[in-house]
């Protein structure tokens, strides 16, 4: 296996060590209680909120029918209502992709009408290869390409945050692919910001070589994190892998999140990232939704991980 | 009363003048308080859409309309016969098919994942192919036609088309 060789490529066995520490560190990354009391008028001390917090959702393959779980919508369901359930409006929320199964126009209509129920002030969305599977992308970007650039990008500022959403879903011959005129939208994009300024990134597929052999990186990442390199906090939150896991390069760190669909196997577990069929009972502790928060003066954003209901 | 403040810089970018920074003091912040999303003041509308509560407009949508021909049902017989490649596990079997100018070469998606069938060089692309789906493409001339999966496309495979 040519990965072993690859510093951009983790071993299986570096893996599963990787696995367990990011399990470990997730427990100590939790922020702590989010009470936040409002009595009208009062002086007494409330808990301030953290300078920006965000629920990810991601992969929820809305119109996926199979043994793997018979039932998507009604986990995606769950989890616009763990988001809603939070005891807190988050300050966005952002799908990382593969809205749809198969990219029907009913499906996106479906998919729409359901992010429409999350109670927040803002829902962002990056596409899928499942949400571009036969048009590059022209029926997802009718339905959530308003206000974007190229073929969906775009960027924002919030709360002294810069966020960019990236699409690395078409043009693909083997990985994830950005495309020159992504690039030079992320290279103008970012060259007037501060190098203290934090960084977020969304993806789909991975921004990192999680596993080449299943399609799991992007062939441009590395032309994309160089524009990066100097901004002291960079985040990079993608799906596609429809498993949590946690990698860091240098001022990078990279964490795919799970789906709210169906698992996937680790990375070179079988021949091929098939769906996989979880004994009854255990589908929806591979489900789940991510909270993210950031504090301002602190560098790393702080993730909280969470199982469906 | 006693009122929290917090500084929050906005970086704020226009394509058509250049760049600047915006140095704004954003004041009274509550716990609780909602920071806005700043855009590049560049595109014509806001990128994503509202959440609950913050699209009253927002009407229902009408139920899913699925295509018989999107969820890749496919006519039930596989095909046989030598101009066929079965996609199975994430593979395209045989990999490598020759056939002569003319004929039609008949790709049936076994795997319970959708797959398509999309050539390197836009000559062919079919739909999404759900589980048992079937795709059909007549090469009218010779040349050697690479293809992928555009779903998952680490899956290759070659159609060779002999005169």
């Amino acid at each position: 296996m040519t990965e072993d060789r690859d510093p951009m490529t983790m071993s299986r066995r570096q893996l599963i060590r990787h696995s367990a520490w990011f399990g470990a560190a997730v427990g100590l990354a939790v922020v702590g209680g989010e009470v936040i009391s409002h009595v009208a008028g009062s002086a007494t001390a409330t808990l301030t909120r953290p300078t920006l917090r965000f629920a990810q959702v991601s992969d929820s393959h809305i119109g996926f029918t199979g043994p793997a779980n018979a039932d998507v919508t009604g986990s995606f369901t769950r989890a616009v209502d763990q988001i809603n359930g939070l005891g807190y409006t988050p300050d966005f929320v952002i799908h990382t992709g593969d809205l749809t199964h198969l990219a029907t126009p009913g499906q996106f209509d479906q998919v729409k009408q359901m992010l429409s129920g999350l109670e927040t002030p803002h829902v962002f969305t990056v596409p899928g290869e499942h949400d571009s599977v036969d048009d590059a992308g022209q029926k997802y970007r009718k339905v959530f390409g308003a206000g974007t650039r190229g073929d969906g990008w775009y960027s924002f500022g919030i709360a002294g945050v810069h966020v960019i959403a990236l699409v690395n879903t078409l043009n693909m011959t083997k990985l994830g692919h950005l495309g020159q005129d992504q690039l030079d939208f992320v290279k103008n994009d970012v060259a007037p910001l501060s190098s203290d300024t934090p960084i977020i990134v969304f993806s789909h597929i991975p921004l990192f070589a999680m596993y080449p052999d299943w399609g799991w990186g992007t062939d441009d990442s590395v032309q994309a994190l160089s524009y990066l390199r100097r901004f002291a906090s960079v985040t990079c939150l993608n799906g596609h892998v429809h498993q949590v896991f946690s990698k860091t390069e240098g001022n990078v760190t990279f964490f795919s999140a799970t789906t709210t669909a169906y698992p996937l196997p680790h990375p070179g577990d079988g021949p091929a990232p098939k769906p996989l069929t979880l004994p009854a009972g255990k589908l929806h502790d591979a489900l789940g939704i991510r909270e993210v928060t950031y504090t301002k003066g602190q560098q790393a954003l702080a993730l909280k991980e969470r199982t469906l209901p | 009363v006693s009122r929290r403040t917090q500084r929050i810089v906005v970086a704020l970018s226009t394509a058509a003048v250049g760049s600047f920074l915006l140095a704004a003091c954003v004041a009274a912040n509550t716990p609780g308080a909602q920071p806005n999303p700043i855009f590049s003041t560049d595109v014509s509308a806001t990128p994503g859409m509202a959440g609950a509560g913050n699209m009253p407009g927002m009407s229902a949508m009408p139920g899913m309309s699925m295509s018989p021909s999107q969820t890749g049902g496919g006519p039930p017989a596989a095909p046989v016969g030598p101009d066929a490649v079965n996609i199975d596990g994430f593979a395209f079997a045989p990999g490598t098919l020759t056939v002569k100018a003319g004929s039609t070469v008949t790709w049936t998606n076994k795997d319970e994942d959708p797959h398509t069938v999309v050539a390197g060089g836009g000559a062919f692309r079919s739909q999404a192919l759900g589980s048992g789906g079937i795709y059909s493409f007549t090469f009218p001339a010779a040349g050697t036609f690479d293809y992928i999966c555009s779903i998952h496309p680490f899956m290759h495979g070659t159609v060779v088309v002999t005169p």
